[in-house]
């Protein structure tokens, strides 16, 4: 019976273990194949492949740069339109709203995370791009357009449409979380605040939030893990051009958009090599940003003392 | 063991009450807070009824009764923080010096100045020690960093904290152990320069070493300030409070001298409470 039972954990601490390991041979795996798939590519261009701005399959020419700046500056205007509005929502929601209609748009809430990503694209260039051609575009080239920003014609989708796209797609996420988060601080806590004087925007302020740093970073960076590699909507709105401008009006792509729009046409190895690089760029760039939340999120912890 | 506080320097012994059943104090003690009819409502169910208590300034009032008893809620409605939740409702007067809290033209942030709180469990902010302290003082006066350091030396002293962290004063406050946080915590509320200070169970998370320091912090905080404070533990309240108030199902059963209540109350529900036959 004891033996049994004793063999019993072992084995349960086999599985666990096994389970586990499962995890890191699933990124090790990933990055091998990439690397390796990459081989061709990296020979061929080596460094020049990530400074150099030309793609062009007829001369056999690949650089990633525009690729990687798109991903980057969409997923930075996404996060600039998002994180905000998210935590505005998040406070209005557990400090200022009653029950009800907090109830209400936070369901409301949860149903946008649910949509896929094909709807959002779909909605974009279908809605979002003719309002932006039509409005937004000549609204903010009229007060703003002799910024080399908003220069170019309306014409709806790019960089600026395609950042708006993921803000309203990792919306949901950084709001609910960071909601959660907020519902985490003990009343009591707030309280001891107003039993001080201060008044809801100084409690929300600088101890609601403080409270919640970790997690509103944590909630920020699953938005922006998210953004950074969203493919579908992205590629609907963006306008797939391999080029780099000032504008956040032109027409640009990222790593994810390229990928899904070349994959098919990709009949040289070289060419395909290329693309299996660009994925492998994506995947470092989303390693780096998630080592810097670590280190940023360990420093802070320390600095504040937080043991939770 | 904890020594029984004896007579305090600048006021002699409180006053014992004339009457029995009656809630006021005797006439020459001055009053700080005055309660008439307080009723309180959560929703549609009434935890106070029609309450009334005084409260002397400079005295240390205790409130003791069974959980549920309303002695919280009670303890609540003097720095109105009750306000922050909906469906809680109130009636009846409340005076502070004379004046009613409840009128239009309070400034609620000046009353919650005025009338600090501390909690049952140590509640500090994610700052450092200073900034803890120094965060009402922000809230409410500006000021040089000198006066500022000076003030939160000041109200440490006061919270009979500084010697223990007078070198960490950058370290984190919900690094330190919860007998200091909880001192902490009123430093911070005295910081503010308050007048009346409530404190509900601010002992019941804190081992007994702790907990017989703010029991002499109290002790001596009742020089300066009015307080208030809710206690579930009788021995606590034998200890340290002039008057005690004995709450039941959102009734003041018996009020008056803590040491008459504890040796002859004039109601038996008192008697059985503090005998320790229920509750």
């Amino acid at each position: 019976m004891g033996s049994y039972r004793g063999v019993q954990d072992r084995t349960f601490a086999g599985l666990a273990t096994l389970s586990a390991g499962t995890v890191i041979l699933l990124v090790v795996g990933i990055f091998v194949a990439l690397l390796a798939g990459s081989g061709p590519s990296i020979r061929e261009f080596g460094a020049r492949f990530l400074f150099a701005q030309e793609w062009n399959p007829v001369s056999q020419q690949f650089g990633a740069l525009s690729s990687i700046y798109g991903t980057l500056l969409s997923t930075g205007i996404a996060m600039v339109i998002a994180v905000p509005l998210s935590l505005i929502i998040a406070l209005f929601l557990v400090e200022l709203a009653h029950p009800a209609v907090s109830r209400v748009v936070g369901g409301a809430i949860e149903l946008l995370a649910a949509i896929p990503s094909i709807i959002y694209g779909m909605w974009g260039l279908f809605v979002l791009a003719p309002v932006m051609a039509r409005y937004v575009q000549p609204f903010i080239g009229k007060w703003a357009g002799d910024l080399p920003l908003f220069t170019g014609p309306p014409i709806g989708i790019g960089m600026l449409t395609a950042g708006i796209i993921l803000a309203l797609m990792i919306l949901p996420f950084i709001t609910s979380v960071t909601r959660d988060v907020f519902n985490m601080v003990p009343d009591v806590v707030k309280e001891s605040a107003y039993g001080l004087g201060a008044t809801t925007w100084e409690v929300t302020r600088q101890v609601t939030v403080r409270h919640g740093i970790m997690g509103i970073v944590g909630a920020c960076f699953l938005g922006l893990g998210r953004a950074i590699g969203e493919t579908m909507a992205v590629t609907f709105v963006i306008g797939n051009t391999h080029r780099i401008s000032p504008s956040l009006f032109a027409a640009g792509n990222s790593i994810a958009s390229t990928l899904a729009n070349e994959f098919t046409e990709a009949a040289e190895n070289l060419y395909l090599s290329s693309l299996i690089e660009l994925g492998l760029v994506l995947f470092l760039i989303t390693f780096l940003i998630q080592l810097a939340a670590r280190i940023w999120l360990q420093r802070t912890r320390r600095k504040l003392g937080v043991t939770r | 063991m904890i020594t029984e506080h004896t007579a305090h320097e600048p006021d002699p012994n409180p006053q014992p009450l004339s009457g029995t059943g009656d809630d006021s104090l005797p006439g020459s003690e001055p009053i700080k807070i005055e309660t008439r009819g307080l009723t309180f409502h959560y929703g549609h169910q009434q935890v106070l009824f029609e309450n009334n208590l005084d409260v002397g300034a400079n005295r240390v009032t205790a409130i003791i009764g069974p959980s549920g008893c309303g002695k919280s809620t009670h303890l609540r409605v003097y720095n109105r923080i009750f306000e922050l939740y909906r469906n809680q409702r109130v009636e009846g007067k409340v005076l502070l010096d004379g004046r009613d809290i409840f009128h239009p033209e309070v400034d609620l942030l000046e009353l919650r100045r005025k009338v600090g709180m501390i909690f049952q469990t140590p509640t500090p902010f994610s700052l450092s020690v200073f900034e803890n302290v120094a965060y009402g003082l922000k809230l409410h006066y500006r000021m040089g960093r000198g006066e500022m350091a000076e003030r939160v030396e000041g109200a440490l002293h006061r919270a009979a904290l500084w010697d223990e962290v007078k070198d960490k004063l950058n370290h984190s406050g919900t690094a330190l152990s919860g007998g200091q946080q909880q001192r902490l915590c009123i430093a911070r509320a005295l910081a503010v320069q308050p007048e009346v200070i409530l404190m509900d169970e601010p002992t019941s998370a804190i081992d007994p070493v702790a907990t017989a320091k703010i029991e002499e912090l109290i002790h001596t905080l009742k020089k300066d300030y009015t307080l208030v404070v809710v206690t579930h533990n009788m021995q606590q309240a034998a200890r340290i409070s002039d008057y005690t108030a004995f709450f039941y199902e959102g009734r003041i059963v018996e009020f008056g001298l803590t040491k008459k209540i504890f040796t002859r109350p004039d109601r038996k529900q008192t008697e059985d409470y503090i005998t320790g036959r229920f509750g």
